[in-house]
């Protein structure tokens, strides 16, 4: 198994994450959330029915869409680092990476909904199969963190965590399915629907657009970011031990 | 001499646990008083009969995911105390034949497990089983348990001979183990009939439960070598 580190990078030599190439990517992702923020909270029109609350929708859209790439990008990632020939090290850490950013955006989701739903439906929560098959997509997803998080080699935690991104991905429809058929088999009354016929004004639209895009290219700044920096970590660790000798070994040769 | 076939592996591994759990009597000293108890501070919790009938199946399927968390934790503790997992694969077996030895032992312990609960139940929550229903919830328990189990096993062997790995199993098996409870339970309702359920509507559960169990059970005999092969 071969253990890639970037050519010519150590701890010591790399002085931070970013590469003018992240510098403009997050310009451009700050300056898309801004105006996505100018769309969302000022030009927009409040909606006839739901009023102000459809404004949440300007971020809650957009999360979802970032989580759910970002699962798919750590599974992708996942399978290239185990059927790969090199075994990648750094496809694991992107795929670390992506599900680390794919968890927090899924708990802003849980929670921005759970606001248009009290403001809109009256409840926090519904036993839809949307709904719930979110929250237990997220709870497997802290499971894999967790998973990552395991003592042992990094070839060990690479390929542990390879296997348990893919068997989420069999996961998701098998949990999905199995919601859905319980809520369409006990459908119980609900006095307020959970199917709105929303048809979007063109503005509203155009707002939910600037926000799709403006959350994937945070989602590809973060990503750039965080693996990096999980490549830091894993290359500080590796001559964390060659550092603290060569520390020992001056401190003896200085009080001899 | 040859080595041994996957089956003949498989069916050591299956002996093998199913030996040291009727020795060690580990299941019937602690895992179904648990399991009973938990069956007793349900009806303390949901005061009532007619809440007990209604929720009784998915009270049965809770108790059942709970308990199954302390036995597939058994079945793999007994593995790494002694590095027995290590020895098995220096001596070349074939790890997907293990995953499917410990993973059936796994489900004839739990199929006994549930036994004694389902007559808990009828026992202690009054619910009737129907004569009609009886084939839909023999079924339905054996391909829930079979999908459990597989799920179960693949997770406890990542967990295996990892610190803290009491708290992380959970976390990992019950999310994905949801469908197993949703399906089981509704199955065990309509064969039941509570709520005024009508048989017909378990058999769209079966087919869940059985899709469950073949996607894990494959899954996991892919799964498993890799996981543990470190």
């Amino acid at each position: 198994m071969t253990i890639d580190t970037p050519a010519s990078t150590t701890a010591s030599s790399v002085r931070g994450t970013s590469t003018p190439a992240t510098r403009v990517l997050g310009v451009l992702s700050i300056a898309m959330t801004l105006w996505l923020g100018v769309f969302g909270l000022l030009l927009s029109p409040a909606d006839r029915d739901q009023g102000d609350a459809v404004r949440i929708m300007y971020v809650h859209v957009p999360s979802v869409w970032l989580a759910y790439l970002a699962f798919i990008v750590t599974a992708f990632a996942s399978a290239v680092h185990l059927f790969g020939r090199r075994h990648s090290l750094q496809a694991d850490r992107v795929a670390g990476a992506s599900a680390e950013i794919g968890v927090v955006f899924m708990a802003v989701t849980l929670v921005t909904g759970m606001l248009w739903g009290r403001i809109t439906w009256g409840v926090y929560w519904q036993w839809d199969a949307r709904l719930t098959t979110t929250a237990l997509l997220f709870i497997s997803y802290v499971g894999y963190l967790a998973v990552r998080g395991l003592e042992g080699s990094r070839e060990q935690r690479a390929r542990r965590s390879a296997i348990v991104g893919l068997l989420a991905v069999l996961e998701v429809p098998l949990v999905h399915w199995s919601v859905k058929l319980w809520r369409s088999l006990h459908q119980e009354a609900t006095v307020l629907g959970t199917d709105l016929d929303v048809s979007l004004d063109g503005l509203m639209l155009f707002s939910l657009f600037v926000g799709v895009v403006a959350f994937t290219l945070l989602f590809l700044w973060l990503l750039l970011h965080r693996s990096r920096m999980l490549t830091m970590i894993d290359l500080s660790a590796e001559s964390g031990l060659d550092t603290a000798l060569a520390q020992r070994r001056a401190e003896g040769g200085a009080s001899v | 001499m040859s080595s041994p076939s996957r089956l003949q592996v498989a069916r050591v591994v299956f002996a093998k646990d199913v030996r040291i759990e009727r020795r060690s009597k580990g299941l019937t000293s602690k895992i179904m008083p648990f399991a009973v108890v938990t069956i007793v501070l349900f009806a303390f919790a949901l005061d009532g009969d007619v809440i007990l009938q209604r929720t009784a199946p998915g009270l049965v399927w809770l108790a059942m995911l709970f308990s199954s968390m302390i036995i597939v934790q058994r079945s793999f503790a007994l593995e790494t105390a002694d590095g027995a997992l290590d020895a098995l694969r220096v001596a070349g077996a074939d790890m997907s034949a293990v995953f499917w030895g410990k993973c059936f032992a796994l489900v004839i312990q739990l199929l006994v497990l549930e036994l004694v609960l389902l007559a808990g139940a009828i026992v202690m929550y009054g619910i009737e089983l129907r004569g009609s229903g009886v084939v839909l919830l023999v079924t339905s328990s054996i391909s829930a348990t079979c999908g459990l189990s597989a799920v179960s096993t693949i997770y406890a062997g990542l967990a295996s001979g990892v610190r803290g790995r009491e708290s992380l199993l959970p976390l990992l098996v019950l999310p994905v183990a949801s469908p197993v409870l949703i399906g089981a339970t509704r199955a065990a309702e309509a064969a039941f009939g509570t709520g005024g359920t009508v048989v017909s509507e378990g058999w769209p559960w079966l087919g869940v439960l059985s899709v469950f169990a073949v996607v894990f059970g494959f899954g996991g005999s892919l799964a498993f070598g890799p996981l543990i092969d470190d």
